[in-house]
């Protein structure tokens, strides 16, 4: 892997380090890497990590941080080193630990409500659709959006879809695809993605002390329930 | 129960100075919009920065205190009323139980904030009392506060409340918070480039500086829709979605801006062509929709220097306040 990276600010108090302008599984790693290392050393001043494809973001107070660390009076200078640090010290290859989640999902139309868009503009039966979605064994590569909103990858080929051109209102466990990601909505919400079905498993629970299900590096793979099943759930 | 809402405000909720630590799960920060005004009214009663307030927007909510309090008020000004009295926004106030707090009239501003001594009893979510809406956790049970709430003071040694002499149901305490110029040229929002900066083409960047953007009534604690002359690129590439921040100026495929505030999903995709400096964040809460906003370009030392400048004055506020409580009861 090249040693190529750029480091920016997103102005006073917020800066990234960006990987690649693409999505790849080990610059993924890294990235997860480089959070890890951020949460083991729990600089002052340092008040959030996100994981994003091919980047890290951290926020700061650049008040706390200029006093604490800094010696030319910037905190974003002494961020930077540190995101170059983190770069160096990381290893993509220490085991990251990650779940494998079995996710149920009913892909019945009155969920999938844009299975027959999808099959149309793809020319592929439903069952085909669904059978593509299951075949994969999915990585999340980073959450967004909302509360445990997982964006996962990559799509088969022949799933590939663009997003809406205009979000419409999503059920909460809606099962969504755009582009090379498949995604599940942990709430009620306005989505540009395409739904295919719906999953009764809770994404996100604030009344749990993890309150969301899925992380960056975790695999997912979709089984298919029935209606009934659905309507049966309950979480263990 | 120590204060009770009898009416609803518009939109009324418990914010801090926001949930961080959770970003890499999606769980968006989020916190008062007017970071400035929540820490000063907790100043001024005593407070650590970080206690919960009640942010309120216009019409606000009214509220019998059932327990004497020292609160403050902070921000826009809504005309606030105990009882009949009129007081004061920046100044700490010694009230009676049986006092009701209302806003009789819009003057400037968007959002202000109550704060109490003692804060108030509530159970952090994630290690915030800031309330996230779309999740429906933290603050008041996830939600606004609505008519029939009721709340309790949190806990603490110091009764300044006792204070009040008979006879006497509201009384401001002799000192103000120093604003300090943050709200000064209130139209006039400083920015540093951001990442795609160079996607602009040579005329955008030129609109971006010159021309006005006038806030949309769309806009609200997520983002503020900023409509002006369409900004061009020359490059269309898709971004990844990565972390985004408060403050962040993202361009829209449709040529417009979107200033993301307070309630900001914590990833985005969308061209980040700027970054709103924190020291303006205060002043930019308070703007509203069909205000206009006019851009200037500043470099990060200089948005570091004037945080800092804030941070600094805001500490010695802190000690000047304590040391004023400490001699009433002294």
């Amino acid at each position: 892997m090249d040693d190529k990276y750029t480091i920016f600010a997103l102005g006073d108090s917020a800066a990234t380090i960006e990987l690649s302008k693409v999505i790849d599984e080990s610059l993924n790693n890294k990235v997860l890497a480089m959070q890890k290392w951020f949460e083991q050393k729990q600089f002052t001043g340092l008040k959030d990590v996100i994981i994003g494809y091919s980047s890290l973001t951290v926020l700061f107070d650049p008040f706390q941080v200029c006093i604490t660390y800094s010696n030319t009076g910037s905190a974003y200078d002494w961020i930077q080193k540190k995101l170059e640090l983190a770069y160096q010290e990381a290893s993509a290859n220490c085991t990251v630990d990650k779940k494998i989640n079995h996710i149920p999902v009913c892909y019945d139309k009155e969920f999938g409500v844009d299975l027959d868009y999808i099959s149309r503009a793809k020319d592929l039966s439903v069952a085909a659709i669904i059978e593509l979605h299951m075949s994969t064994m999915y990585r999340v590569y980073m959450l967004g959006f909302l509360p445990g909103f997982a964006y996962m990858g990559e799509l088969p080929p022949r799933l590939i879809v663009p997003r809406k051109e205009n979000p419409i209102p999503v059920s909460e466990g809606s099962v969504g695809i755009a582009s090379n990601q498949t995604g599940i909505y942990p709430l009620s919400s306005p989505g540009g993605w395409q739904i295919i079905g719906r999953t009764p498993v809770k994404l996100f629970d604030a009344k749990t002390s993890y309150p969301t299900k899925l992380k960056a590096g975790d695999e997912v793979k979709f089984y298919e329930i029935s209606r009934e099943e659905f309507l049966a759930w309950k979480e263990d | 129960m120590s204060l009770t809402i009898i009416k609803a405000g518009i939109l009324d909720t418990i914010q801090d100075l926001g949930r961080y630590g959770y970003g890499s799960s999606g769980i968006n920060p989020g916190g008062a919009m007017d970071r400035y005004a929540a820490r000063v009214a907790n100043i001024l009663v005593g407070n650590i920065a970080e206690e919960a307030v009640i942010e309120i927007h216009f019409p606000g909510l009214q509220i019998l205190f059932e327990q004497n309090a020292l609160v403050a008020i902070t921000g826009a000004d809504f005309g606030p009323v105990f009882n009949d009295q009129p007081v004061c926004l920046w100044q700490p106030v010694l009230i009676r139980r049986n006092t009701i707090l209302q806003f009789l009239h819009w003057k400037q501003g968007v959002r202000c904030y109550l704060a109490v001594h003692g804060g108030f009893a509530l159970n952090k979510w994630l290690n915030s009392y800031s309330t996230n809406l779309k999740a429906g956790a933290g603050g008041w049970n996830g939600r606004r506060l609505e008519r029939g709430d009721s709340l309790n003071f949190g806990e603490s040694s110091i009764y300044y409340a006792g204070l009040l002499a008979p006879g006497i149901d509201v009384k401001p305490l002799p000192w103000k918070a120093a604003i300090q110029g943050i709200y000064d040229k209130p139209n006039e929002v400083a920015f540093v480039t951001g990442n795609e900066w160079e996607i602009l083409d040579a005329a955008s960047k030129y609109t971006l500086l010159n021309e006005p953007y006038v806030i949309q009534s769309l806009s609200d604690r997520m983002g503020y829709h900023l409509k002006g002359t369409s900004l061009q690129v020359t490059d269309r590439r898709e971004l990844l979605s990565s972390g985004v921040s408060f403050g962040t100026l993202q361009l829209l495929p449709n040529g417009q801006l979107i200033a993301l505030m307070a309630d900001h999903q914590t990833t985005g995709g969308y061209p980040r062509v700027a970054h709103i400096i924190s020291a303006h964040l205060p002043k930019i809460a308070q703007l509203r929709p069909g205000d206009a906003i006019r851009f200037v370009m500043t470099d990060l030392a200089h948005a570091e220097r004037l945080n800092c400048m804030q941070q600094q004055e805001l500490k010695i506020m802190t000690r000047a306040c304590n040391c004023n409580l400490n001699n009433m009861i002294c």
